[in-house]
């Protein structure tokens, strides 16, 4: 069995190294397949990282009243914490409220001035609420809403939550988000597609060209596979060094636009491509591999029934 | 061993290639087969290898018959049975020495096998120079050779020759020949199709010739009478 498994390899690779132009045809189409392939994947980084960012700038304030209880917000803080859409609550106290507003107006002498005029600290603590996803806050503001521990006799605690203010921004982002995700999808899915098939029949023109050949090992009276294997190996052969090729070429794009463009897209693209290159790799690899493989089996079946 | 029953083979409606063809060929023999081009020869040897399906009738290898195989046992029986053909049919982008070594590799050869019998084979068609020559690097004659050392490297039962000698020179046809006719002289039965008359005359056998696809005569010693 080692035997036939080494020969099988070996005829690949002999097949390959034989076929010249040919060969090398097909791994330059198989590599423009996995450039697709890794730009897309850089391309997403690129997305999710904007998207991530922009997400990160959403959140939602809920802010007490002034003889709010602390630990009235301290239990609906433990309360938004055990909810599965929450990422994240941070708890801001009157006294921190007042600090953090005097640091943001300590230019401001008229406001600084008023302030120390009311002697009384006239700022309520607040909860700073993060969810997972962007859609979600509409269901925390109904948690809020829904509540009854904030109500204390007939009034809430609660003197307003800026989701409502904010909602229509919300929403907007969401669905900006949502279709951009939605859009890259659809044309990555596209180009996965177009390269497939461009790939596909590159291999299957390559085996065409031994149509007679094939037919004739089989007239010797050579088994399906003895037939076959040779040309799964050629194929898995594009695949790998496809993928070689594809890794060298995007070190320098990478850097380039690692350089020049990090200011602009936020994230720099040649520190990520060399911090993921053993996912990236395994990915290209992979695809490249299957797709070298697969097509040589679909090429070759058509001629194996004689 | 083999055995013909009432075989037809109609491509389209105007051309019948085979027309009720009834023929037993039995172990040992030297058969050959002659008539014009077109007269059917070829579609008649394909048949045994299972190459080509009859429209009726059907065709038996010792007891099996071949077109109720599947492709495993073909595969086999394929086995069995050494080709050459008119235009050699090598494998072009294996050496002589691979391409001999291929068909080894088919039937499930050791490696220790395959070195020490692809020389010996070789040196038996006078093509021991030219082991790691590819085909393309070979001439008409030596290419023949190649697909003779090939066909009898695995021991056959039976050489099936579809014109071997149709795209070469007087000498080399007549080198063929007398391969042929040695590996006929061992036992192996032979099936060679030609429509050479020298070729017919000089190996002195069974000649059966062929017309419009039927066979019009099957003489014991016979001579090309077209």
């Amino acid at each position: 069995m080692m035997n036939k498994i080494k020969r099988v390899i070996k005829a690949g690779f002999l097949n390959f190294t034989r076929s010249g132009i040919i060969s090398w045809a097909a791994v330059l189409v198989v590599t423009i397949t996995l450039s697709t392939i890794t730009t897309i994947l850089l391309l997403q980084a690129i997305l999710n990282f904007s998207l991530g960012e922009i997400k990160n700038k959403v959140d939602v304030t809920i802010y007490f009243n002034v003889n709010a209880g602390e630990d009235k917000i301290l239990s609906l803080k433990q309360s938004l914490e055990n909810l599965p859409e929450v990422s994240q609550v941070t708890y801001v106290s009157r006294d921190e409220a007042l600090k953090l507003f005097r640091d943001r107006h300590e230019n401001d002498y008229s406001t600084i001035a008023a302030l120390d005029e009311i002697k009384d600290n006239p700022l309520g603590a607040y909860l700073n609420v993060k969810a997972k996803e962007v859609s979600q806050y509409e269901s925390i503001a109904n948690f809020m809403k829904g509540d009854d521990a904030l109500v204390i006799g007939s009034s809430s605690i609660v003197d307003k939550v800026n989701y409502y203010q904010n909602k229509t921004v919300i929403d907007r982002l969401n669905n900006i988000i949502s279709g951009a995700q939605r859009l890259g999808f659809l044309i990555t899915l596209i180009l996965i597609i177009i390269s497939i098939i461009i790939t596909f029949n590159t291999i299957r023109l390559a085996i065409f060209i031994s149509k007679e050949e094939i037919g004739v090992m089989r007239l010797v009276g050579a088994s399906k596979i003895r037939v076959s294997g040779p040309f799964m190996v050629e194929g898995a052969f594009y695949g790998i060094i496809a993928t070689v090729v594809t890794l060298i070429l995007f070190w320098p794009i990478t850097f380039y636009f690692g350089k020049s463009m990090t200011n602009f897209l936020g994230i720099n693209i040649y520190d990520y491509y060399i911090s993921n290159l053993l996912q990236i790799s395994v990915i290209i690899l992979l695809s490249g591999v299957v797709l070298g493989v697969f097509s040589s089996i679909i090429a070759t079946r058509k001629y194996l029934n004689k | 061993m083999i055995y013909f029953n009432n075989v037809s083979k109609l491509y389209n409606k105007d051309s019948l290639a085979l027309d009720d063809v009834t023929l037993t060929i039995t172990t040992g023999e030297f058969v050959s087969v002659v008539g014009h081009s077109g007269a059917g020869k070829t579609t008649l040897v394909k048949m045994i290898l299972a190459d080509e399906i009859p429209t009726g009738g059907t065709v038996f290898f010792e007891s099996i018959n071949v077109f109720k195989l599947k492709n495993k046992d073909l595969t086999k029986l394929r086995r069995r049975i050494g080709v050459v053909f008119q235009d050699f049919k090598l494998l072009p982008n294996k050496t002589a020495y691979e391409n001999i070594a291929f068909a080894m590799e088919a039937v499930g050869k050791t490696n220790e096998e395959i070195e020490s019998d692809v020389p010996h084979v070789l040196e038996l068609v006078d093509l021991s120079s030219k082991m790691h020559h590819f085909p393309s690097q070979m001439s008409g004659g030596e290419q023949q050779r190649l697909a003779i050392a090939r066909a009898i490297i695995n021991q056959p039962e039976l050489i099936i020759a579809d014109e071997p000698t149709g795209n070469l020179d007087a000498i080399n046809t007549f080198e063929i020949i007398q391969i042929l006719k040695k590996i006929n002289d061992l036992g192996t039965t032979v099936i060679l199709t030609t429509h050479n008359r020298g070729v017919i005359d000089s190996i002195g056998k069974r000649v059966i010739t062929m017309e419009k696809g039927k066979i019009v005569r099957d003489d014991k010693n016979g001579k090309y009478v077209i």
